[in-house]
């Protein structure tokens, strides 16, 4: 009897302290729960692996098209991370998976996850609210367009900016001076410079109609064939098309500090007695405006690019600010159908401000529900 | 009808992008990054028009001697000069170290001096715009004293360290804050612009705000 006891005691003893810490690693994968589920809102050839670790260890991440086929290693991941993307999925393909993690010469693997397809989505879940919210800005849009047609009086505030425009083409007539008028440096892809080629619109026709004389240079390709056209058709409307000049509306460079230098060398050189600096701009903006500051010009400017109007608001006389700059051409045509869409753009505004405002008191006392439901992915 | 098929396009084109932005399905996705490819495709085209301009103005500008046509003659020599070597480095190899040396000591040095000459743009700026001429202007002085002092270590030394926390506090809240107002501000603005435009309301991009 006490020589079985001494042999199980023994036994025992000797299971515990043989191997401690290396049957861990050998049985043990440090990887559970692994799940895997087609990456939702997208393309579909993705299907993403979430698990559960504390261990912060490599894993080896497996795939085969059957449980017992062969599994080839896709990718690496740290097991702390908890989730993986697989990119290499092929659509209907049924797909297994496992997680490895090798301690020497050891590897021990967690269990095995499957079958699992990818699909292209049709919906993209993440963006709901921002359907919701364009949706809501159409329908806006429509109603206000339809309350402008039936004649009802829309108010639109006074923009100085705008309102200045005329003052600023009526003193290059009376100093006999030209105007130069920049849309930016980006292609006409940019919403900002359609926005610009409203207002260009607007002053080579009154250029036209006094007799002014205008000069658009321009940066990009696209850009320049559209301000010709639209400075063109300005002329024509204003019954002036013998004073449209090709000259007018030139084509400088592509290069962005190439075409910096040549309209500053063009502000100091001709000394225009009005820039109109409308549209996208990056570092050059300060050039520009510095440059016309200097000559003396009376400058407007208007940009949605937030970094750039500290510098216009500095150097020029009036700037449009953001949505100003896409009010233009609703503020200077004052048709109704156009100042309808300004209108359903303020709602849109009020809703949008309404919102914000219950989200920080919601937020504020411990319900994140609204700032959850604003969140786009 | 010159009317009718461009806004028809516009329409169409302008949807469709909306469209697969809420969509991910690959057919969706497919033909978007196709439209994309396109737009690369017609600026491409457009190019040559810019440079046939760049031709015809600064020639007319020589011939005739107007104001300032020796720098003309520079634009010429410059886009002759660097055009030929880069169409020629697309068919020889050996010419790219040319158009490259070129690049290099001529068109980057000179970006580079356009760039650096911001520096003085802004110091003039800054002068102009922090001069105190009324309760506006005084308080962007003092903002703009204390964002600047709490930006380096001299700024700390003098206030005991008490600089720093007020120039992130004026950068994070009210900063950001009047940010974000003009950029949701901007956003909207855009968006409206842009539905106009698919609409077919807003047309002066056609050359004409009426038909």
């Amino acid at each position: 009897m006490r020589r079985v006891l001494i042999f199980i005691v023994s036994v025992a003893l000797g299971a515990l302290l043989s191997a401690p810490g290396r049957s861990q690693t050998l049985t043990d994968s440090p990887v559970q729960a692994l799940r895997a589920h087609d990456t939702p809102s997208d393309a579909g050839r993705c299907i993403t692996l979430t698990w559960t670790a504390a261990q912060v260890v490599p894993v080896s991440v497996l795939r085969a098209t059957s449980p017992e086929g062969d599994f080839e290693t896709i990718g690496e991941a740290v097991a702390s991370d908890q989730t993986f993307a697989d990119y290499r999925a092929e659509d209907k393909q049924a797909y297994y998976y496992k997680l490895g993690s090798t301690a020497g010469e050891v590897t021990v693997y967690s269990s095995t996850f499957g079958p699992v397809f990818s699909k292209s989505n049709w919906l993209h879940t993440g963006r709901i609210n921002a359907l919701v919210l364009t949706v809501l800005m159409f329908a806006l849009i429509v109603v206000y367009i339809n309350t402008a047609k039936k004649g009802k009086p829309l108010f639109i505030r006074r923009i100085a900016g705008l309102a200045a425009i005329d003052e600023a083409i009526g003193r290059a007539t009376e100093m006999g001076k030209k105007m130069l008028y920049i849309p930016g440096i980006m292609s006409i892809s940019d919403i900002q410079t359609i926005a610009s080629l409203a207002i260009l619109q607007h002053v080579a026709k009154q250029s036209a109609i006094y007799g002014t004389n205008l000069e658009v240079p321009n940066k990009d390709p696209l850009t320049f064939s559209a301000a010709r056209e639209t400075v063109k058709q300005a002329y024509l409307e204003a019954g002036k098309p013998d004073q449209y000049k090709e000259e007018m509306v030139t084509y400088l460079t592509y290069d962005q500090f190439a075409y910096a230098a040549s309209v500053s060398g063009k502000m100091v050189r001709e000394m225009p007695a009005t820039n109109f600096l409308i549209g996208s701009f990056y570092a050059e903006s300060l050039i520009f405006a510095e440059t016309g500051q200097f000559t003396g010009a009376l400058q407007i400017a208007g940009t949605a690019d937030v970094p750039q109007l500290p510098f216009f608001v500095t150097t020029c006389d009036y700037t449009l600010m953001g949505e100003e700059l896409f009010a233009a051409s609703a503020y200077l045509s004052r048709e109704p159908v156009l100042l309808g869409s300004i209108k359903a753009q303020d709602m849109t505004k009020a809703v949008i401000m309404v919102f914000v405002a219950a989200g920080i008191i919601l937020l504020n006392v411990g319900f994140p529900i609204l700032r959850n439901m604003l969140v786009a992915r | 009808m010159k009317r009718t098929v461009p806004l028809v396009l516009t329409f169409i084109i302008g949807m469709y992008p909306i469209f697969a932005f809420f969509v991910p399905h690959r057919i969706a996705s497919d033909l978007n990054d196709r439209l994309d490819t396109w737009l690369i495709i017609v600026a491409a085209f457009a190019l040559p028009l810019g440079a046939v301009n760049v031709f015809m103005i600064n020639l007319s500008k020589i011939s005739q001697r107007r104001k300032g046509w020796p720098y003309s003659i520079v634009i010429l020599a410059g886009l002759v000069v660097m055009g030929s070597i880069g169409i020629a480095g697309a068919y020889r190899q050996d010419s790219i170290g040319q158009f490259q040396y070129l690049f290099q000591n001529i068109v980057s040095p000179l970006q580079s001096t356009m760039f650096s000459l911001l520096s003085f743009y802004v110091a003039s700026a800054a002068y102009r715009a922090f001069r105190a001429r009324n309760l506006d202007a005084g308080i962007l002085l003092v903002s703009a004293i204390v964002v600047m002092m709490g930006r380096i270590p001299f700024g700390d030394m003098l206030s005991h360290g008490s600089m720093t926390p007020l120039s992130e506090w004026l950068m994070t809240i009210p900063n950001t804050a009047a940010q974000r107002g003009i950029i949701i501000g901007a956003a909207l603005g855009a968006a409206s612009m842009s539905i106009r435009i698919i609409l077919g309301i807003e047309r002066t991009y056609l050359g004409s705000g009426k038909d």
